[in-house]
């Protein structure tokens, strides 16, 4: 019971690290990323590469003065920020990282938490980060961040629905709302994109506006909100907040790769390998792979395409992406009926 | 032994927020006076209250959007017994989601998902 | 274990539960009462009902409740704002929370003669098993749901757009 607890608390201080760490070093892609596509050099001069400079800008974030503006509500202000990055960390728990290591005949898995309504975990910390913003925007008592953060607890909920729609039409096919399990059934080349690209596509989008990422970063468009529900904040505050963003970039690359793209599941790998510890690792290396490539894309299409309008925005969410994903869960039930799989 | 971990989790996130705010509250310099404490807004000084009137759009929004999500709530059982409930049930939930779809279909008749 | 968490959530709902009704700045009582929905919450999942949980986060703190900050942010409710009750108000008031309050006591008197917990699936809450029930007992009040669901959505076009114009 003892080793028990302790293998627990090990695991969820590393999966705890390994989300900040990834967050931090995405900062610093980001960057790079942004340099590259602009045909600059992007940060160079903390340390070789100017790869020290996430911690730097860490540093930095705690040095500085923290300023709260003397109308608005000090709790609350500072409660903002924290629940945005509180709910942004909560989400790593269910990710199944990789399958279970065999250490001295016990089996120890991967994951921190295997709830069986993984799914519904997502979605409910999901739809409670919205306060984040929410609180932190009205607290900060500024015309500008109160519009941000009313813009961005709308933009959220109004692409829930589709997530949500795009979801269901995914556990059709799988029978689960374990994430555990719909990783184990993708083995080999049964990667669910195969069978749900059109729900892959309206996953996609809506974690794109549910992470408040540009094409859909108008909560923070800067042409016309200055800063966005972020304005009034500095310090440690503002770092939490930017923070959050790049926690849930890498949270939802995770589950992108997770749900859609076989997780750790790598096929041909068992013919190569044969040691049962090494392809475990060997999965939870390729599953980073698979992570990086979709956080790549996340910074690909900020750097790449032009910001939507607000009507524009709600109306690719309310008239494009719910008749989407309805039709889509049309679909794959009448192709598991025609298959058989329906009786 | 999920609750267990998830606990353990949210006594971890609590801790690093509590520790990230409290850490550069005592370490970071401070200096006060009457001019910082004013609200930034957009660098000069602020005009008229914080409250104007915003566009009910943003809540003509969330009323939709609360709809549909017990809806969305109500077909996650069906979808994780698909296969065991079979072709009735199926039927069943795509009339349910026509209907729901006809309410779609009013409001965009109605202009309601126009923003404005 | 259980129980102290059972006490601990239980202290947690009616402590926040109260902080609702005497908290005087509306948004602080919205959070309150979101905190509540947390504490339920606690308690469905002490009762292996964690589809129930979950779902209560969704429905209720992650969407009533931003409706409701919605109001209350975009009207400014403030302490400052708050309009003047009549007596015949505060009146209709206590008339009506006293018959709630009838009706919940009446409610609770017919506890005891419920079956005993353990004559009750423990797994009842789990996903699988509301599906399969909703699936196969009770199909019509679930298609009656939806009409339910669409009178709900054209009440809110035909208010929303009332304002617009």
């Amino acid at each position: 019971m003892l080793s028990y607890i302790i293998y627990k608390a090990i695991l969820v201080v590393i999966v705890f690290s390994i989300t900040l760490v990834a967050a931090m070093y995405s900062t610093y892609a980001e960057r790079k990323i942004a340099g590259f596509l602009q045909d600059r050099l992007g940060p160079n001069r903390a340390g070789p590469f100017g790869i020290l400079q996430p911690v730097a800008d860490g540093v930095k974030m705690f040095m500085k003065e923290e300023m709260i503006p003397n109308v608005s509500n000090k709790f609350l202000f500072i409660l903002g920020p924290s629940v945005a990055m509180f709910t942004s960390l909560m989400t790593g728990a269910v990710i199944p990282w990789g399958t279970s290591l065999t250490i001295a005949g016990h089996q120890y898995s991967l994951q921190v938490a295997d709830v069986n309504i993984g799914i519904l975990y997502l979605l409910g910390v999901t739809s409670v980060g919205v306060y984040g913003i929410m609180i932190g925007g009205w607290a900060s008592n500024n015309k500008f961040a109160l519009l941000g953060a009313l813009r961005a607890s709308s933009q959220m909920i109004s692409y829930e629905v589709a997530l949500g729609l795009s979801i269901i039409a995914l556990i059709m096919t799988t029978g689960t709302l374990s994430i555990g399990e719909i990783a184990a059934q993708q083995h080999g080349w049964h990667w669910n994109i195969l069978y749900q690209p059109l729900g892959f596509l309206i996953f996609i989008i809506c974690a794109f506006a549910e992470t408040n990422r540009a094409p859909f970063d108008l909560p923070e468009c800067e042409s016309e909100l200055i800063g966005g529900y972020h304005t009034e904040y500095s310090s440690m505050k503002l770092g939490f907040y930017l923070f959050a963003e790049y926690t849930n970039m890498f949270i939802s690359s995770a589950v992108i790769a997770t749900l859609y793209f076989g997780g750790y599941n790598m096929p041909l790998l068992g013919r190569f390998v044969h040691d049962p510890n090494a392809l475990v690792l060997l999965g939870t290396f390729f599953l980073f792979c698979k992570i990086c490539f979709f956080i790549f894309l996340f910074m690909w299409v900020r750097w790449t395409l032009p910001r939507f309008r607000y009507d524009q925005l709600m109306n690719l969410g309310w008239k494009g992406l719910i008749p989407l994903a309805i039709l889509n869960i049309a679909i794959t039930g009448i192709v598991m009926w025609i298959t058989g799989k329906i009786n | 032994m999920g609750v267990g971990s998830l606990i353990l989790l949210i006594l971890c996130g609590v801790a690093f927020c509590g520790l990230g705010i409290g850490i550069s509250k005592l370490i970071a310099p401070s200096s006060k006076n009457s001019q910082k404490l004013e609200a930034y807004e957009c660098g000069i000084p602020t005009e008229g209250g914080t409250w104007v009137q915003y566009n009910v759009g943003y809540y003509l929004f969330a009323l939709i959007f609360l709809v549909f999500d017990v809806e969305i709530v109500f077909l996650f059982p069906w979808a994780v017994v698909l296969r065991e409930v079979g072709m009735v049930a199926f039927v069943e939930v795509l009339i349910f989601v026509f209907i729901l779809f006809l309410g779609l279909l009013y409001a965009w008749k109605k202009g309601a998902l126009k923003w404005q | 274990m259980t129980i102290y968490l059972f006490y601990f959530l239980s202290f947690l709902a009616i402590l926040c539960g109260l902080m609702v009704v005497l908290e005087k700045n509306p948004v602080h009582s919205v959070l309150y009462l979101i905190i509540t929905f947390f504490a339920i919450a606690g308690h469905y999942i002490l009762l292996n009902a964690q589809f129930l949980a979950v779902v209560h986060v969704i429905v209720y703190a992650g969407a009533i409740m931003v409706l409701f900050l919605f109001v209350i942010m975009l009207l400014n409710l403030n302490k400052e704002t708050e309009p003047h009750k009549t007596n015949l108000v505060k009146f209709a008031a206590v008339i009506s929370a006293g018959l709630l309050l009838v009706v919940l006591v009446a409610a609770l008197r017919g506890t005891e003669s419920l079956p005993s917990p353990s004559t009750i699936n423990a797994d009842m809450g789990l996903v699988k098993n509301l599906g399969k029930v909703l699936f196969n007992q009770f199909l019509l009040p679930f298609e009656t749901a939806s009409l339910l669901f669409l009178a709900a959505m054209v009440g809110a076009v035909m208010l929303g757009k009332r304002d617009i114009k």
